[in-house]
């Protein structure tokens, strides 16, 4: 037998346009932890999906244990010992946890001569899980009352009670809290001690640099190289990644904050555990960051301001003005835009092809005779998004949801440009991004900035806030407890704000 | 290799057949009647055919919108058969023995038609739109309600009773042909007119777009600014309008009405737009496509009734017709892996 559990040998994938994988190899050996890296649209998630048997293989072998195998749907791959947790999760919102981590293969039991779903078993096995992996969630609960978060580490006990020989992790941690990923990386210890071979998939790289045994990386669909981590650097990943020096992580300043022009003021949410006496301003060309844990309510304001969520009280001025916003109609006719952190949810429109994702918030700003839309000057504009961002489509037309994720990100930030507003306020804006494409973010958002508006960025990533941020605001438990500028904006001080109301 | 390369080529015509299996099962059985009887391609078949579809078409475009945004209106043939009525009513002859209103000069037709859409839009619209946006009923419940409020209406309206003796100017313009050419009719003409708008509305305005938006993805549609009330609201206006107009050409064609004319339209609007492409998951659906999913109704339907098969076996065949199309066509829709 040899030494691998898994290999990989020149795949090749092409959807109509693009070649999604030219050649790619992967070997993976029981026990070790091997991750995947590259940029977004390098060809990790369908190298992925082409093992489970979401996408069929155009050409190259894959040989499991030992022998060569053609995997034909994901239910073959998990019969085969193959599980995944995927980039973007499906969950079941109203079943309960144990009904969706025995989602299609229930445990039955014989009433007479029929098979009937034995309910008792599955919740106690589900709850015997749950514990076992230290997940203090109530197997017969609802999977909907939990957070986004939550709901990943469900899928993930998920792919642990399929005992799996090789488990798939497609970005795991990319809504996950600090503790909750130290809870996975304990997960993922156990496994491999049992022999369990794990691909993991991230842009994070301590994450990467803690927990894997190898690192293949990926660009544009090629197989660039593998190496043993403990061999690796930071530096040494992304140019790899990116095909060449990349100096710096952040790009240098080049905005000056002018007078406050953006001011928010005692904003209280309509629930109970929500934020509470939020009020802060925001200057005319400064760079606002917003830090806090997951759970800090963060996101909730942002929402509140944006007219999405319910408040008690709460004002917004702009330039002295007070706004009237209802609704998120009402924000943008005011100059306010926000890009959601849930893009799945309420960022992308799937079926729409990536011209009427970028359109679809400023249709009247091209209407001819007022009435017709000019669909020259809207192809002008996607096409200039396209190349100022760098998105990999095989063309404007493409069905957003043919895009790797970073991508679709892309073009979410794109709509936003398109508009123009003067209030930008970005939910987790580089999330699931590479550092490429962070970069070009940041240079972005910088421009924007020295253009004179004001942007307002939500992120739980605070070497990222700490290097692009003119001042940041940090939040624990739905209050703000305290900005931060110049010397203060370091890591100690922020942690330390954002655990203010905590044991 | 050159086993894979003929692969790749028998391939692409199962997907020419696939893609292309409603026009192909359209033609060919119309082929095959055509050879069993001559008469099937006659001038006055195929201006009967097209003044068909031209009122179904009307109906099956006003359910479109409603549809790609997730919704539904089962009150559409309802609808259709309360404003026939209507029609039929204020345009009935002076000298008409038992007409509805003794004292009432027939009015001009076209004023009326305008009225009656208008009327529609803001009534049978405006309360679809609300009950389903601001009351938060299901659609198919709600317009299922509405179904029956406007069969009730219409029973009242016109006392259970037939209405006939139409002014003649409405009804010949119903059976009339376009500038006297022999192959079109009046009522395909304005049909045409009704395709030609929507298309544009669809294609080349906001409107269109944030209703392909909406139908996509309604969270992400609301944080785009987009009027998610208002958008549905309007969507069961412009839908009431069309089945007014669809309702004023029925009554004219068929010469007369009663309370149950149109009934049960809307199932076969909706399953003519599907088949064309509208998704029940919303975002999709072309105009083009409505047009191909109505033709392969109602030209089935003459079929059927040229080979002089029992009117209860059209039943089973139409069934059978829903069920194949669809599932045939929705292959193209399908993502491929
Ligand atoms: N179903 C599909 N149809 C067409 N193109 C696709 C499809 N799935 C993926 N692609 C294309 O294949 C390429 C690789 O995408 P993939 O999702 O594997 O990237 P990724 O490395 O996982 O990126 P990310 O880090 O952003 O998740 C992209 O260019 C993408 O547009
Ligand atoms: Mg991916």
């Amino acid at each position: 037998m040899s030494e691998y559990i898994l290999e990989m040998k020149d795949i090749c994938k092409s959807f109509p346009g693009v070649k999604a994988l030219d050649h790619v190899s992967l070997q993976l050996k029981p026990g070790h932890v091997h991750s995947l890296m590259g940029e977004n649209g390098a060809g990790k998630s369908t190298l992925m999906k082409c093992l489970f048997g979401i996408y069929k293989k155009d050409e190259g072998q894959i040989i499991y244990d030992g022998e060569e195998v053609t995997i034909s749907d994901p239910f073959d791959a998990l019969q085969k010992g193959i599980a995944m947790v995927h980039q973007e999760l499906m969950p079941i919102r109203d079943r309960s946890i144990a009904e969706n981590i025995y989602c299609g293969r229930y445990p039955v039991k014989k009433i007479g001569p029929i098979k009937v779903i034995d309910h008792e078993k599955m919740n106690s096995d589900a709850q015997a899980l749950l514990d076992d992996l230290g997940l203090g969630f109530k197997a017969t609960e609802k999977l909907g009352t939990l957070t986004a978060s939550q709901m990943q580490l469900v899928e993930i006990a998920k792919a642990v009670s399929a005992d799996a020989k090789i488990i798939i992790l497609d970005e795991p941690t990319s809504s996950l809290t600090l503790k909750e990923v130290d809870k996975l990386f304990e997960i993922i210890r156990r496994l491999t001690a049992k022999g369990c071979g794990v691909i993991y998939i991230s842009h994070k790289m301590d994450e990467i640099l803690q927990i894997s045994d190898e690192v293949t990386i990926m660009r544009d669909g090629q197989y660039i190289g593998t190496w043993p981590s403990d061999e690796l650097t930071t530096e040494f990943i992304i140019a790899k990644e990116v095909g060449r020096e990349l100096k710096d992580l952040y790009p240098p300043k080049i905005n000056t904050p002018g007078e406050t022009i953006f001011e928010v003021k005692d904003f209280d949410s309509v629930l109970d555990n929500s934020f509470k006496d939020c009020s802060f301003s925001v200057r005319k060309g400064e760079i606002f960051g917003v830090a806090g844990l997951v759970g800090a309510q963060r996101t909730e304001l942002m929402e509140a301001i944006y007219g999405l969520r319910g408040i008690t009280s709460g004002t917004v001025y702009y330039n002295g003005q007070t706004l009237k916003i209802k609704n998120p109609e009402d924000a943008i006719n005011n100059g306010i835009a926000l890009i959601t952190e849930d893009r799945r949810g309420n960022g992308i429109f799937g079926v729409l092809s990536i011209s009427d994702n970028v359109a679809v918030a400023s249709l009247n700003d091209y209407l001819l005779f007022r009435v017709m839309l000019d669909h020259k000057k809207i192809g002008e504009v996607v096409d200039k998004s396209i190349q100022e961002l760098s998105i990999k489509t095989p063309s404007a037309k493409t069905q957003i949801k043919n895009l790797s994720g970073g991508n679709q990100q892309k073009v979410i930030i794109s709509r936003w440009l398109a508009k123009e507003p003067e209030v930008l306020i970005m939910d987790e804006p580089t999330r699931g991004i590479d550092v490429g494409a962070k970069y070009e973010i940041y240079s972005i958002i910088g421009r924007l900035a020295s253009e004179g508006k004001t942007i307002i960025v939500v992120s739980s990533e605070m070497p990222e806030l700490i290097g692009i941020c003119d001042r940041i605001m940090v939040m624990c438990e739905g209050r703000i407890t305290g900005i931060v500028e110049g010397e203060d904006m370091n890591q100690e001080k922020i942690m330390e704000l954002s655990t203010k109301f905590m044991g | 290799m050159s086993e894979k390369v003929s692969k790749e080529k028998k391939f692409d015509i199962v997907q020419f057949l696939v893609n292309n299996a409603l026009i192909i099962l359209i033609v060919s059985s119309a082929i095959f009647v055509g050879l069993q009887n001559p008469r099937f391609f006659s001038m006055a078949n195929i201006k009967n055919l097209l003044a068909n579809t031209s009122v179904r078409m009307v109906i099956a475009l006003g359910i479109s919108g409603v549809l790609i945004m997730r919704n539904n209106d089962l009150s559409a043939g309802r609808q259709v058969g309360l404003a026939g009525c209507i029609c039929a009513t204020l345009l009935q002859r002076a000298d008409y023995a038992s007409k509805v209103y003794p004292n009432l000069t027939p009015p001009n037709m076209w004023l009326v038609c305008i009225l009656v859409m208008i009327g529609f839009a803001l009534t049978f619209g405006v309360i679809n739109g609300l009950v389903v946006t601001k009351l938060h009923v299901p659609a198919f419940i709600g317009t299922y309600g509405m179904q029956t409020i406007v069969y009730g209406i219409a029973l009242i309206f016109t006392g259970a009773q037939p209405i006939g003796g139409l002014i003649n100017e409405y009804t010949e313009w119903a059976s009339g042909s376009f500038l006297g050419i022999q192959l079109i009719p009046n009522l395909a003409i304005i049909t045409a007119i009704v395709m030609l708008v929507m298309w544009f509305l669809y294609n080349h305005t906001p409107y269109g777009k944030k209703m392909y938006a909406i139908g996509g993805n309604p969270d992400a549609a609301e944080v785009s600014g987009i009027n998610t009330t208002r958008m549905t609201i309007v969507s069961y206006m412009i839908a009431a309008a069309l089945f007014a107009l669809a309702g004023f050409m029925l009554a004219a064609k068929a010469g007369g009405t009663s309370s149950n004319l149109a009934n049960g339209y809307e199932l076969f609007a909706i399953a003519g737009c599907t088949i064309g492409g509208v998704s029940v998951n919303g975002g999709t659906g072309k105009v083009s496509g409505i047009l191909m999913g109505v033709l392969v109704f109602e030209i089935l339907k003459i079929e059927m009734t040229f080979l002089g098969i029992d009117t209860a076996w059209t039943y089973i065949v139409q069934g059978i017709v829903i069920v194949v199309a669809i599932a045939l066509d929705i292959r193209k829709y399908i993502a491929k892996k």
